[in-house]
């Protein structure tokens, strides 16, 4: 298996993460080790198998459609990094 | 024996009977810490006014005869749990100013008890990691030998105990990372049923998989501990609505008629010679005690690694998403648009190996690839739970190593990721399954490092593997050896 740099680069930009140089040329090497282990699995037969998304089987968790008190804007807004009055503010959108 | 040194059980009665007061338990912890913690770096952060404030409290709820369970008793937990107020940073500097602005379910629950907060435990960043030293607050030493880790990603939860900082310790165990720290420290590590303890307030790494643990000097602790924070929480959808038994009334010495399988997968040739020592004198134990052994197979146990490395990642991919540098978290000042702060503020705010988990799972989930691995994956997940289930059939519990080896060295397997991953191999496979597990203390290697017994149960079978490990506690010697600090 092996991993190419614009693949690196691709999978850095859906997981948005801004990397290096040195962090591509490192991550590309050890993800071509990881997957080469990960390979162990296609070993296996597991086209009649269901596979298995939650150790406990469950339904739906259903709850009453009931008004709660909820968090408040303070609180909501205690950690974020910039705000005007009641929103989060962030940079440009739109040019 | 010293405060410091006593678990809850114990001060219990001390309390009760008024031979000593929760500010001067609290305060001995406080002292302990302050005289260790520069060796041992367990703590992210110590809370040394709020534990007094507690600490008389719950001197008042005792005076006024509503004392329960954990009324003060000085705790402290990983830093990956919110507590109200206090600041909670998961060992990331994406956190580093981060306050929480609500607990979390299982310390609301402690914290109503009467329990005193210490402080925040370091651990690998966003519990990733099996040997502490992926935190952005320095690594955790292991106690016994400060050369040595101690285990991960719940390592400060576990030096704390053997470092006498903390009478007891939540951690969270997604891999492992509550049994291999246990294992490594000397000290207790219970990884409950996925679904007996509330997830809510516990920062996500993996849903599918994490579950919060207790971490404690004994088993009987452990149970008590476990009691005062299991049972369905309307918050966490995934936690199990089914009754919470007394779990410290389960604590039967004696193993007659259990029957303990031994997965042959676990018993390899690579395993250190000194765990294998251990483990052959537990198994002589335990039959001692009256239990009946026989070999059973785990056939999947070596797909484990391979198949959490793919959900882990994955869903770690998605939870780690909400870290965006918008409502909360580092915000990147050198950033041109709203796209580029995103992904400068998690190049900034993530450490290495948070950033190849995420990488590894957004590969796993991104197109053309979803089938061949994650789908893939999810498959051999179900072929690793089958094994359990018809493992349990013929067996009540299993009786394996935690880890193949005692803690390694510091910087040892920090260059080779896939070395560390291979770390878990024999606890990886409990959380894929769903089921519960315990990391005893079960002896020493060579060079004076702990080494833990696993023992796994069915769902919900906590009562069980409590018992087990209770007998062989009670049998042994190796929870009353304490590190030279």
């Amino acid at each position: 298996m092996s991993i190419t740099r614009q693949e690196i680069e691709h999978i850095a930009k859906l997981s948005r993460l801004a990397l290096s140089n040195d962090e591509k040329v490192l991550f590309t090497s050890q993800m071509e080790a990881i997957l080469k282990y990960v390979e162990t699995l296609k070993e296996l037969d597991t086209d009649a198998i269901t596979p298995t998304s939650h150790a406990v089987p469950m339904e739906n968790a259903f709850r009453p459609d009931s008004v709660t008190p909820s968090i408040g804007h303070e609180r909501a807004l205690l950690n974020a990094p910039d705000k005007n009055e009641t929103y989060f503010r962030v940079p440009p959108v739109i040019e | 024996m010293q405060l410091y040194e006593q678990t809850i059980f114990s001060l219990q009665q001390m309390l009760k009977q008024r031979q000593v007061s929760s500010v001067e338990i609290t305060k001995a912890m406080l002292n302990r810490i302050e005289a260790t913690d520069s060796a041992i770096n367990a703590f992210i952060t110590v809370t040394p006014e709020q534990a007094l404030k507690d600490a008389k409290a719950a001197d008042q709820m005792i005076a006024s005869g509503q004392a329960a369970t954990l009324t003060g008793i000085p705790v402290a937990l990983k830093d990956i749990f919110l507590t109200d107020g206090i600041r909670t940073t998961c060992a990331s500097r994406m956190l580093d100013n981060f306050i929480a602005p609500y607990d979390a379910t299982a310390w609301g629950r402690m914290k109503v008890q009467g329990a005193v907060l210490l402080g925040k435990l370091n651990q690998d960043e966003f519990a990733m990691g099996s040997s502490c030293e992926n935190s952005a607050f320095g690594l955790t030493r292991n106690p016994w030998n400060q050369d040595h880790i101690p285990g991960g990603s719940s390592g400060g939860s576990a030096a704390a105990i053997a470092a006498q900082q903390a009478v007891a310790t939540l951690g969270t165990d997604t891999g492992g990372s509550i049994r291999q720290p246990a294992s490594h420290c000397g000290c207790v590590g219970l990884k409950p049923t996925y679904g007996r303890v509330s997830r809510y307030g516990v920062i996500s790494y993996a849903s599918s998989l994490d579950q919060v643990g207790p971490m404690t000097r004994d088993v009987t602790d452990a149970a008590l501990l476990l009691g005062a924070i299991a049972g369905y929480d309307p918050k966490d959808s995934t936690s199990v609505d089914c009754p919470v038994p007394d779990y410290h009334s389960a604590l039967k010495n004696d193993l007659k008629g259990m029957k303990i399988g031994l997965p042959k997968e676990y018993f390899i040739d690579g395993l250190d010679p000194d765990v294998q020592k251990a483990m052959d004198q537990a198994i002589a134990t335990c039959r001692s005690l009256g239990a009946e052994f026989v070999e059973i197979s785990l056939p999947h146990t070596n797909y484990a690694v391979a198949t959490y490395y793919l959900i882990a990642t994955a869903e770690a991919s998605s939870n780690l998403a909400r870290y965006e540098g918008v409502r909360f978290g580092h915000r990147s000042e050198t950033s041109s648009g709203l796209i580029d702060m995103m992904m400068q503020s998690r190049a900034e705010g993530f450490g290495a190996e948070v950033k190849r988990r995420i990488m590894l799972g957004t590969y796993a989930l991104s197109s053309g690839y979803y089938d061949a691995y994650y789908l893939k994956a999810q498959k051999v997940r179900t072929l690793i739970q089958r094994d359990f289930i018809e493992a349990f059939k013929s067996v009540d519990i299993l009786l394996t190593p935690v880890a193949p080896t005692p803690a390694f060295r510091i910087g040892e397997k920090t260059s080779d990721p896939l070395q560390m991953y291979l770390s878990d191999i024999f606890t990886i496979p409990v959380n894929l399954a769903g089921i519960c597990g315990i990391s005893v203390p079960a002896g020493f290697s060579k060079d004076g490092l702990p080494i833990g017994l696993q023992l796994l149960g069915r769902p919900f079978g906590e009562e069980s593997i409590l018992r087990a490990a209770y007998s062989f506690e009670q049998a042994t010697e190796w929870h009353t050896k304490k590190a030279a600090l």
